[in-house]
């Protein structure tokens, strides 16, 4: 019986393509749904009708929402490639890294971009402490999961693609190549990788996507990218 | 000396329902483990030296290596040992089990946090949200004993402190989310968990709840008041 494998997403979110790049680690063939969720579509309302968000992974007939979760699921129902350690401690630590990146960089660095003033100086600096104590993860390794991009690598694609846009269309500096060194080299050798490239949108439509709405962010605060 | 025997130590706080999630799942496992209670305006160089990034409780340390963060602890004591298992076998309930904690935790508890520490339209607007969240969980526990099934799980665990905290939490603050007559089920449950052994004789005095959280409320109010000044 043929798997089938769907993944429901949108080309500027960080989290489906998590998933996607998850599916491509593991050489797991999908259908990629792009959806509008501005105009969601009954499929969408079909497999999440109580959520209604995406990413939506489903696997012959059954559905998986939230991005973290289903990288999860991905990793242990496809094996071959590992995305997360074997040892309970390593597995811990990844986990904990994951939820670093998404809560504390995640939000320091979206208030630090659409923030003004004091306020803009003050989360520049919340969010050069969270990363640096991010990159201490780095130190003697080439991704977060040593030798090969694992679990903290795939979430950290925000970072590495993400951040670098909001803060281009912000005109403010974070991704520092003094400041935070090892993280700018970790980002340089995540997006060479194929697969990286594969999962990603191009960066100058990303990058238009955002401009067109820095305003919109701006006026309204709200964590528009958490889709 | 086996893995599993190495020494098991709890960093956490009698009065928080993080560290109890904890010391639910331990005992539920029939794990030995040594609890200690962590003053958190005077942090102890242990928990400071476990959790570096985020100082905070509970922290466990098993054989010196120290995990933090609560549902990354009731992975990792999933993952080690595999007596009682408190999460489903199944990958598909496993992730749903997954999500529904992150849910909680994500959607509603930090919704109470802010009723309990505003006031005014901020306090009414994190009631809102906090009532829309519960009537999703509501959604989910109907028809059900626990959110694990027959059995408490690891959902269960996590929203446990809803079933004991939660009350509390809503005298002090004077505000109301969980009434009985909108979430019947979720009432149903809550009556349940309370009934397992484990839970029933693992929870903190509820007098010294209601002190803390009223003498909190408290402080959350004065400076408030200083913030407006």
């Amino acid at each position: 019986m043929a798997e089938e494998v769907k993944v429901m997403g949108m080309w500027i979110s960080p989290f489906s393509r998590r998933v996607e790049l998850a599916l491509k680690l593991k050489g797991v063939s999908y259908e990629y749904i792009e959806e509008d969720l501005a105009n969601k579509s009954p499929l969408l309302l079909k497999y999440n009708p109580i959520h209604k968000k995406i990413p939506v992974l489903l696997h012959n007939e059954k559905i998986f929402i939230e991005s973290t979760v289903i990288l999860e699921y991905i990793d242990e129902t496809w094996e071959g490639y590992s995305l997360l350690p074997e040892d309970p401690y390593q597995r811990a630590m990844a986990r904990f890294w994951v939820k670093f990146i998404d809560e504390k960089c995640g939000t320091a660095v979206w208030i630090a971009c659409w923030s003004e003033g004091k306020d803009q100086e003050k989360a520049m600096e919340e969010a050069w402490e969270h990363l640096r104590t991010l990159e201490n993860e780095l130190k003697g390794k080439k991704f977060f999961g040593g030798e090969t991009i694992g679990l903290v690598d795939i979430a950290a694609n925000l970072i590495a693609l993400w951040f670098g846009i909001f803060e281009e269309v912000a005109g403010i500096k974070l991704l520092d190549e003094e400041k935070l060194p090892i993280l700018c080299r970790w980002i340089e050798q995540f997006l060479s990788c194929d697969l990286v490239k594969e999962s990603l949108p191009p960066r100058d439509e990303l990058l238009m996507f955002f401009q067109a709405r820095k305003e919109a962010i701006t006026a309204s605060k709200s964590m528009v990218y958490k889709i | 000396m086996e893995e599993k025997e190495e020494e098991l130590k709890l960093l956490g706080t009698k009065l928080s329902p993080f560290s109890w999630r904890i010391i639910w799942v331990l005992k539920l496992k029939g794990i030995e483990y040594d609890f200690i209670e962590e003053d958190l305006r005077n942090k102890s160089q242990l928990l400071l030296s476990s959790n570096p990034v985020h100082k905070k409780v509970p922290v466990l340390i098993h054989g010196g290596k120290a995990i933090p963060e609560s549902i990354i602890i009731l992975l990792y004591i999933e993952e080690t040992w595999l007596k009682n298992p408190i999460l489903p076998n199944d990958p598909y309930e496993r992730s749903q089990a997954l999500f529904w904690a992150k849910f909680a935790d994500e959607k509603f508890l930090p919704e109470i946090e802010m009723a309990f520490s505003s006031t005014g339209d901020d306090q009414v607007k994190a009631v809102e949200l906090a009532t829309a969240a519960l009537e999703v969980l509501e959604g989910e526990i109907k028809g059900k004993r626990f959110f694990g099934g027959d059995r408490i799980g690891f959902v269960d665990v996590v929203v446990g402190w809803i079933a004991y905290w939660l009350e509390m939490v809503e005298e002090a603050a004077c505000f109301k989310v969980s009434n009985s007559k909108k979430f019947p089920s979720l009432h149903s449950w809550m009556n349940n968990f309370l009934e397992v052994t484990v839970i029933r004789e693992n929870l903190p005095s509820p007098d010294d709840l209601r002190i803390f959280f009223h003498d909190l409320r408290q402080v959350k109010c004065d400076s408030l008041t200083q913030e407006i000044k």
